[in-house]
């Protein structure tokens, strides 16, 4: 894939920008995500949430002036990813790095970062395996096994003993499915049948028939959020799955913040499991809250919000700790503790990922009438349960 | 027994669904002979329109959508005078190209107005929740798309073959010139076929949200059904379309009965077998 040649040429490129940026003392962050595209919400949560950080921070970390430069992918992009990286790199000259949306854009860059010796923190992409390509890499979201294993725990717990799994047949649907299998039978759980759907599904009715005629006590999704989670859950009430006593267990992608009215009263009584919820009842919270109102009136908070707001307490500690030199700045965050908008969360120096609580939320309806994840379970200080086992 | 009674019901509903969405497209496509790719579009702003007048306006379900259609219709006047006309005498290529182009125009406008999240429909009391059907149930909304399916169909059928309005219409799709000739204002007919086209989108865009919701990437999203149903039906067929919506839409769901980890491979597969077999079309003439 690369070039023998590009390794030593990338690097003294880089140090080169680096020795004329020191004196300056603005410290370059890059930014990539989609701004364009079906995605680009993606893109708008991160930046507003750069924004807040910056507001109730200010545009100084330590003695260092910080300046962010965003680049769009347009989506699941890897070749895109990584030539903007590179220029990122190469013709900016940035320090950090952040973004990455989609695990096939944070894989193709992986090489890179190790050239450049470049920290990177990653806002988004859930794939365990990010973090092991590359020891530059900080992840502050989350992934899939640390959600949808609380999840089988918990159904364990309230009396759930037979489980229908129904995911959408791509790779987080598949490691959502392992995840909770996997924790779900280790707690005596049976899994009375495994359905994989098709990703170009709209019409779940025959699903739902079959999930209904094995007659679990409950079924367990992942679902992308969106047109697909509309009709699942759609599909979930209309078949009269509730009526028959098969609970909802998912994980949070499916009724995340910016969506979750667009499912209406349907995803009522539906339980997810997700490291963020906007009805998150803190302080902290209501701050962030009041701020991204602030800075972007009428915009809602979810969970890439976080994963940004967080990823740049990241940032600014790095920047503060280590300036240009990027190895201080990892080390000064690895096993570094913080209160976030979603409660207490630290990175793992093994892993370098995010360890936080998993909430256990219903959907239910606030004082004026809108959907909210309502959290009514917490579990404490949850690691990347793909990496390493509890 | 239950499961073909099963597959059955969800495939008729599932392809009715289908029928709605795509009638439209037979209609600019077929009839008019315009590779209208933006006929999602009009779908999409139905589906908009009918979000907004009920968020916003606060309109009950059957007046917004009412509203959304004749709105859908209105719009879709100056558009054909301005953006059809000269696309019409342009090769098949070329329609392509810029009705794809009016179709990114129409995503990024609502985009830019409505954001790019879910714009939900909410239906009322009387069209939600299920049916019991003694050995299971159906949701009731279904019921209400085969009401309009069959509605749709035999008013089309009767505009068409039995209407002044559909003998000109026919006229001027098989030779304007000479239509014109006699006296037919082919550029009325026209304006009026593509207002029925959209508006049939718009319908479709509306009835089927249960299954298919909007949001701005809607166009590109479903244009593959979209167009399958219709090449697969027939251009310019109607009744091809309908048969065709309802034939894919029981392959469709018996394969995710009985087969759901080969996915939608079936449904491209009868694609394929249909197209190699009879290239225009179920019920298309040569």
């Amino acid at each position: 894939m690369t070039k023998p040649t590009m390794g030593p040429a990338l690097a003294a490129a880089v140090a080169l920008v680096l020795a004329g940026t020191a004196g300056a003392d603005t410290i370059k962050v890059g930014v990539v995500a989609p701004f364009s595209g079906p995605f680009a919400m993606y893109g708008k949560q991160f930046k507003d949430a750069i924004d807040v950080y910056v507001a109730e921070h200010g545009t100084k970390a330590g003695d260092h002036e910080v300046q962010f430069i965003y680049k769009d992918t347009g989506g699941p992009n890897p070749d895109t990813a990584k030539s903007v990286t590179q220029e990122l790199l190469v013709k900016d000259g940035v320090n950090y790095l952040a973004g990455y949306t989609f695990t096939p854009n944070a894989l193709a860059v992986a090489p890179l970062v190790d050239q450049a010796q470049v920290p990177t923190v990653i806002f988004n992409a859930a794939t365990s395996i990010i973090t092991t390509k590359s020891p530059y890499f900080v992840r502050t979201s989350f992934t899939t096994p640390q959600v949808a294993g609380p999840l089988a725990d918990w159904a364990i717990a309230q009396g759930i003993k037979t489980v229908v799994t129904s995911v959408t047949d791509y790779g987080p649907g598949i490691d959502a499915e392992k995840g909770f299998v996997k924790e779900f039978e280790a707690k005596g759980g049976k899994i009375v049948d495994s359905i994989r759907m098709p990703i170009a599904t709209s019409d779940f009715s025959p699903f739902m028939q079959r999930i209904k005629a094995a007659a679990p006590n409950a079924l367990f999704t992942f679902i992308p959020a969106g047109p697909p989670a509309f009709a699942f859950v759609k599909s979930y009430s209309d078949n009269g799955l509730s009526a028959a006593g098969v609970q909802f267990l998912g994980t949070g992608d499916l009724d995340e913040e910016t969506t979750l009215q667009g499912l209406g009263d349907a995803a009522l009584g539906i339980h997810t499991s997700f490291p963020y919820s906007v009805a998150h009842e803190s302080a902290m919270n209501t701050q962030f809250k009041a701020d991204l109102a602030k800075v972007d009136p009428g915009a809602v908070a979810n969970f890439a919000s976080v994963g940004a707001y967080d990823g740049t307490e990241a940032l600014y500690r790095m920047i503060a700790a280590g300036g240009t030199d990027g190895d201080a700045g990892l080390k000064a965050v690895l096993g570094a503790s913080w209160e976030s908008p979603r409660g207490p969360v630290s990175i793992d120096p093994k892993t370098h990922h995010i360890t936080e609580n998993m909430y256990i939320r219903v959907v239910a309806k606030d004082d004026k009438g809108q959907l909210i994840n309502k959290e009514i379970e917490t579990i404490k200080d949850v690691p990347d349960l793909g990496l390493v086992s509890k | 027994m239950t499961t073909l009674a099963s597959i059955l019901l969800d495939g008729v509903a599932y392809g009715m669904i289908l029928f709605m969405i795509s009638v439209g497209l037979t209609v600019t496509m077929g009839l008019m002979r315009v590779v209208n790719l933006a006929h999602g579009g009009f779908a999409m702003l139905g589906g908009a329109f009918t979000h907004w007048a009920m968020m916003s306006a606060g309109l009950p379900f059957p007046l917004a959508a009412l509203a959304a259609l004749i709105a859908v219709v209105i719009l879709s006047v100056p558009m054909e005078r301005v953006f059809y006309r000269p696309i019409y005498k342009m090769g098949e290529l070329p329609q392509v190209l810029a009705t794809i182009g009016i179709t990114f125009l129409m995503i990024a406008s609502v985009n830019y107005a409505m954001g790019s999240s879910l714009l939900s429909i909410p239906l009322p009391k009387v069209m939600s929740g299920a049916v019991d059907l003694g050995f299971r149930t159906l949701p009731t909304h279904r019921l209400y798309v085969l009401g309009a399916g069959v509605l749709v169909i035999v008013g089309l059928f009767v505009l068409i073959e039995r209407t002044r309005f559909g003998i000109r219409l026919r006229a001027a799709v098989d030779h304007p010139g000479t239509a014109a000739c006699l006296g037919i204002d082919t550029g009325r007919i026209f304006s009026l076929t593509f207002a029925l086209g959209a508006g049939l989108a718009a319908l479709g865009g509306i009835l089927g949200a249960e299954l298919l919701p909007i949001d701005a990437y809607y166009p590109l999203r479903y244009m593959i059904l979209f167009l399958t149903v219709v090449a697969v039906g027939g251009m310019g067929s109607v009744a091809g379309s309908f048969v065709a919506a309802l034939a894919l839409g029981i392959l469709d769901t018996a394969a995710r009965y009985l087969f759901p980890e080969v996915g939608t491979i079936f449904f491209y597969l009868a694609m394929i077998v249909m197209l190699g077999l009879r290239p225009q079309g179920l019920l298309g003439r040569a």
